[in-house]
């Protein structure tokens, strides 16, 4: 077995937590009730909830247990292509538990919440400033409500025209997401193929625009796209779109890539979403909170979600917009991560968003360089913030496998790239190391990358049973995806 | 690989035989290696219409999830429900207990855009 930077020490088991209850334990005490007891009817459990009966102390050990098994960026690099997952600056977190931040009541008239609603205000016209848009909403709390809420803003204004349109072009490298957004909205998604070099040709984009002509509503584009490749054509595919009153709509997952170099406005997009939770450093990879904050040009903008907020004489208020497509989430969003990501936008300035794009690129360009001489790599031409492996070589010297490259790299104290992802590169390992790994901490994950070929090419080991040095080794995962336990009673059985 | 003769392949590696006017659809050796494991298969009712390149289901595998396109238009006559129970008769025999679903073909000429087996083989072989 080869060595890496991972290694061993003293990892508990831990069993889940309703094996370690035992009947009777409370983690609490009451004082005995000393009013009449009255409670509504229908609120009457009849059955006893099956909780665990376990002490604080127990409950404490169990999840910091389970934590101790977990990885985490403050861990080492998570160069999950695709996620952006850059360190999140603890200057955020101090700034969003400040007490006047943490525990303000959304129920607050708009007089008494003043500096929350200037917060939102503030990052919703950053947001423009970055993408060169003329509106913002911070409402839509995950990308892909921000998608769903674009679309929803795209067909409103269809309808104000009279115009009922059937079609959303995605192409094939875009996230899975987008056609599941185009169909919830009430669209059929259309797959839009790219070329041999991995962006969209011209022609193609010409061509559907005169087979479906007026059916189009939009088109959703991730520029630069999933394969780190910027897509050149961009101006005049949003020409080929506008000639027919089809939309724009950018998906803004991969802005890390351009912010302060390339406007999503002068590339003609309509609407777009954000990804705080990328871009702008806000955790995620606990499966959130997220948010999606959707920026329009002027057109669209009569139909972003209620309420706005506006600054009239010098006071912050709110506004219900008459052909607004209403609410998509109660109050104003996902509060606490829009403080997070204005925090880290004001840190930045103009200026060191302009570095965090250029470091994003810069890095994935030197990994990819480097990795090249030992992985296949499907694109030459020059990567933004990711960039793509396949395990072509390691298939043909000795039959191994991306799932196996990747759960080695777990041995080598890595969290594994994204896998078998864009789905149009066979074998694909999606690399997005992200700005805020040093030049040594890259160096690591390639030794780790190389270490890895090595063993492959020299047939010293196939990896067939990596990861070893988890708690948890190699799992069946088409087992466990035809027969999945679910509960409890499920394993019993 | 796996490519019989007889058979008619699509880009998309979905293969088809007819026998008088009942085609049988299912995915190549080929597409069932790239995709790996299968886990979920989902395919039309029977009686349902399906329409010459448009997807009749999915196919699900560790990997990913993929759209199946129909080579053929018509009505599905049958489909194969011991394939659902039991996905990874689709990796184990892709042209025999993998097949997919029996469609009533309207218009056979809905095959004439169809790659032979050898045809296919070039067509595999450019691609990787």
């Amino acid at each position: 077995m080869i060595e890496g930077q991972g290694t061993t020490g003293l990892v508990l088991k831990e069993p889940t937590i309703f094996e370690r209850s035992s009947a009777g334990r409370q983690g609490y005490a009451l004082p005995a009730l000393d009013v009449p007891e009255k409670q509504p009817v229908r609120f009457v459990r009849h059955k006893a909830a099956e909780l665990p009966e376990v002490s604080e102390l127990e409950v404490v050990r169990h999840f910091t247990r389970l934590s101790n098994w977990n990885y985490s960026v403050d861990l080492g690099m998570f160069p999950l292509g695709s996620c952006t997952m850059k360190y999140n600056p603890r200057i955020n977190e101090e700034i969003a538990a400040l007490p006047g931040l943490s525990v303000i009541h959304p129920d607050l008239p708009a007089e008494h919440c003043q500096g929350a609603l200037e917060i939102i205000y503030c990052l919703e016209k950053l947001l423009c400033g970055i993408s060169g848009m003329d509106e913002c909403t911070a409402q839509p709390s995950a990308g892909a409500q921000g998608e769903l809420t674009g679309l929803m803003i795209v067909r409103a204004f269809h309808e104000s025209l009279g115009s009922s349109r059937k079609i959303v072009l995605v192409p094939d490298t875009a996230h899975g997401t987008n056609p599941a957004s185009s169909v919830l909205a009430g669209y059929q998604a259309i797959t839009l193929k790219s070329s041999s070099s991995g962006i969209l040709n011209l022609e193609d984009v010409r061509g559907v625009c005169d087979k479906f002509g007026r059916d189009i509503a939009a088109m959703m584009i991730t520029n630069p796209n999933t394969l780190g490749l910027f897509e050149s054509n961009i101006i005049e595919i949003s020409q080929a779109l506008h000639n027919v009153g089809a939309q724009l709509y950018m998906d803004g997952a991969n802005l890390n890539a351009i912010m302060g170099y390339a406007k999503p406005s002068d590339m003609g997009v309509d609407v777009m979403q954000f990804n705080l939770h990328k871009t702008f450093s806000t955790p995620h990879g606990g499966g959130g909170p997220g948010a999606g904050p959707v920026a329009v040009r002027s057109h669209l903008a009569p139909y972003l979600p209620n309420p706005r907020i506006r600054l009239v004489e010098g006071k912050y208020v709110t506004e219900n917009l008459k052909s607004s497509i209403g609410k998509v989430r109660g109050y104003y969003g996902n509060f606490g991560v829009l403080v997070r990501a204005l925090a880290y936008i004001l840190q930045q300035g103009a200026d060191g968003l302009k570095q965090v794009s250029k470091a994003a690129v810069l890095n994935a360009n030197y990994l990819r360089h480097r990795l090249s001489s030992h992985f296949a790599v499907p694109y030459r031409s020059p990567h933004f913030h990711e960039c793509v492996l396949t395990d072509a070589i390691q298939i043909k010297e000795n039959g191994v496998k991306t799932l196996a490259i990747a759960k080695a790299l777990i041995d080598q104290g890595f969290h594994p790239p994204t896998i078998y992802f864009p789905l149009v590169v066979g074998g694909a390992m999606l690399i997005e190391p992200t700005e805020t790994e040093s030049l040594q901490e890259l160096d690591k994950l390639i030794d780790a990358f190389i270490t890895i070929a090595e063993a492959i090419r020299t047939k010293k080991d196939n990896f067939e049973h990596a990861p070893r040095k988890t708690i948890v080794g190699k799992v069946d995962e088409v087992r466990a995806a035809r027969q999945p336990i679910l509960s409890l009673d499920d394993r019993a059985q | 690989m796996n490519i019989p003769k007889g058979l008619h392949y699509t880009k998309e590696h979905e293969w088809v035989s007819v026998d008088d006017n009942i085609a049988t659809v299912g995915i190549s050796d080929f597409a069932q290696q790239s995709l790996g494991d299968v886990t979920y298969i989902q395919l039309p009712k029977e009686g349902e219409q399906v329409r010459k390149d448009d997807p009749f289901g999915i196919v699900e595998s560790v990997k990913a999830v993929s759209d199946l396109y129909s080579p053929v238009t018509g009505r599905v006559v049958e489909i194969n429900l011991p394939l659902l129970q039991a996905p990874e008769l689709l990796n184990s025999d892709p042209y025999n207990d993998g097949w997919m679903i029996k469609v009533e073909v309207k218009d056979e000429s809905d095959l004439e855009d169809l790659m032979s087996s050898e045809n296919y083989q070039e067509y595999i072989e450019e691609k990787s």
